[in-house]
């Protein structure tokens, strides 16, 4: 049997040029931004231009977020590359409440240094000065984010999460068949790099919590197996390829292990943990419903569940040791996929909203369901590492795209392909470790 | 038992009671066979008239392309329809008649609600399949399942004959 299957070197494509932005976005919010300048950065180095314009990087960041409205380079009366050079006055009368400004100094071939001051309009001083002496033209487009990251946190108290990446599935038409692929790129949509490919569905990525490695299902061969790939080479292994299903698997909190579903030859799908070293199996349930789409919760201590063993699909919890199920959703006839956020308050699911198949957030303490989307058949939510938004997948058309939104559903931003096909399944990456 | 089976078995004591006790006018010799071998002492005697009944028994050749290879579901169901049981009999036939072949069975959901719950249904109706073909003889080893939830849709759609269309198992035959 012949069968396409191609595992990209993450390594040797990360050098290459990045091309156009597969991801076009849009954002929408409802709450009022606040008014901020980004200055364009200046450059001292060879050649006309520094190799990337890092305050386009910021000012899209920042406005991408929905809580800031970065004002355009003709209404700036000055642009300073220096803090020193601030007039506070005139930024007053433009009317922004923060300044941006910076500038890359290129120290030798491919080293380059970014830096960046934040100031405060009303208060006149400074509240962000850092310096990133080590940047290559490889990894400017990251030191940019990573400036975003620390202005967005300065100003609204929220971790920012412009260096993190999402991981997502594409599947195209190609002749008689679909193409599916396994991809990861920047949470802007830069950088997208496929790092699978298969003529048989891939599914249910899963990102291991220091984001080196993806867990994913694939059914090459025409069965399930559950794959562990570490990015940086591209090597990846098999950790369960049982007869019947090998599915949904989530990482434990340390990495160790994985939540999976196996179904076994008379197809009774259960939550099971699998020890990544020795491969061995832990059976949480027995029940002859369907059990699926186990989730860690992030102190480790619980790990919630897909079951309709009360009928229709409806949230569980079981302690990630074993013992008794108990129910954790009752408000309508479908609650399926359920994600909690990093901090542990909150749940997020498949809620069946009407006939139509919604995106909600549970507080975990309060006990309320909020739906946060407005499709009819949004599926797969994920939790920033901020747990301030989530992603998830829409239709639109024939094809999934993805949309963000804001935990409390003030924020909303699409992400469409621009290369086309059918868009499904994100997963946002942990915080990237510096 | 397959209703197939158990209407072949039907007609063949039918006819055989018909040559033994030579009361029922046997058909005129003609090309029709009765599935009775000649040594068993079938034979036909000249006799005016022919079968009322028109009672001839048939084969069919099971392999044939006429073997429907996808039934379809209710929404939410994994339970066989009523009119697609002769059909899983049929593979149940097959099956039982040639112990080497195996067969995979691939089970599909419509696209609502989430993936993996989606590929729980699909298996669902692949082992509602795989139970009926094992109460009809074929051994486990025969058989075996997969589900693709909604992943490998037939219909690509978003209505109600989309979905009908895509809640189904397919008859994979192996080898």
């Amino acid at each position: 049997m012949l069968k396409k299957l191609r595992s990209l070197l993450l390594a040797s494509v990360i050098f290459a040029v990045p091309a156009a932005a597969d991801l076009v976005i849009d954002v929408e919010w409802v709450a009022q931004p606040t008014p901020v300048a980004v200055v364009p950065f200046g450059w001292e180095g060879q050649g006309p231009a520094m190799p990337l314009r890092v305050s386009t990087v910021i000012t899209a960041d920042l406005r991408r977020s929905g809580r800031f409205a970065p004002v355009s380079e003709d209404k700036m009366l000055q642009k300073p590359t220096d803090g020193v050079d601030v007039d506070f006055q005139d930024w007053s009368f433009v009317g922004v409440e923060a300044v941006v400004v910076g500038k890359v100094i290129q120290t030798d071939n491919d080293q380059f240094t970014l830096q960046f001051q934040l100031f405060d309009v009303f208060g006149q001083r400074q509240l962000v000065g850092f310096r990133m002496p080590n940047v290559t033209r490889a990894t400017m487009r990251g030191a940019a984010h990573r400036a975003a990251d620390m202005i967005y946190e300065k100003l609204t108290g929220i971790k920012g999460v412009f260096g993190t990446r999402v991981a997502y599935v594409t599947a195209k038409q190609q002749g008689d068949g679909r193409v599916y692929s396994l991809i990861i790129s920047d949470q802007d949509g830069f950088n997208e790099h496929t790092i699978m490919e298969s003529t048989d569905p891939i599914m249910s990525p899963a990102w291991s919590p220091d984001s080196r490695q993806l867990a994913y299902v694939s059914f090459e061969g025409n069965k399930s197996s559950i794959w562990v790939q570490t990015l940086r080479t591209g090597n990846r292994f098999s950790v369960s390829s049982r007869p019947g299903i090998n599915g949904a698997p989530s990482f434990s909190p340390d990495g160790r292990k994985l939540v999976v579903t196996l179904g076994g030859v008379d197809g009774n799908l259960d939550i099971y943990v699998l020890d990544i070293n020795s491969r061995q199996t832990t059976r949480l349930t027995t029940h002859r419903a369907i059990d699926t789409e186990g989730s860690w919760s992030p102190d480790g201590r619980y790990i919630y569940f897909t079951s309709d063993r009360s009928g229709g699909p409806q949230v569980y919890r079981v302690a990630a040791t074993g013992g008794t199920p108990e129910r954790v959703t009752f408000e309508g006839s479908y609650n399926a996929r359920p994600r909690l956020s990093p901090d542990g308050t909150k749940l997020a699911m498949v809620h069946n909203d009407r006939g139509n198949y919604r995106i909600a957030v549970m507080d975990l303490e309060r006990r309320d369901l909020i739906v946060l989307s407005r499709g009819r058949q949004d599926e797969s939510p994920s939790f920033a590492p901020n747990s301030d938004s989530l992603i998830y997948a829409t239709r639109e058309g024939r094809n999934g795209v993805l949309e963000t939104v804001s935990a409390d559903g003030l924020i909303r931003q699409k992400l469409a392909a621009r290369a086309g096909g059918d868009v499904r399944e994100p997963v946002w990456s942990p915080f990237p470790r510096f | 038992m397959s209703y197939l089976k158990l209407l072949t078995l039907l007609v063949a004591a039918f006819v055989f009671a018909g040559c033994s006790q030579n009361t029922i006018p046997d058909p005129e010799p003609t090309d029709t066979t009765y599935g009775a071998e000649d040594d068993m002492g079938a034979s036909t005697s000249g006799m005016d008239g022919g079968d009322p009944y028109g009672g001839e028994s048939f084969e069919e050749d099971l392999t044939a392309g006429e073997l429907g290879m996808v039934i379809y579901f209710d929404f939410d169901s994994s339970e066989v329809r009523p009119e697609d049981q002769d059909l899983v009999a049929r593979h149940a036939m097959q099956l039982g008649n040639s112990p080497a072949v195996r067969v995979r069975l691939e089970g599909h959901a419509d696209e609502r609600g989430s993936r993996e719950y989606n590929i729980g249904l699909g298996e669902r109706r692949a082992q509602a399949v795989r139970r009926m073909l094992m109460i009809q003889g074929v051994t486990q080893d025969q058989i075996s399942t997969v589900s693709f939830g909604e992943e490998r849709p037939v219909a690509f759609g978003s209505s109600e004959s989309d979905y009908a269309q895509n809640r189904r198992v397919e008859f994979k035959y192996v080898n």
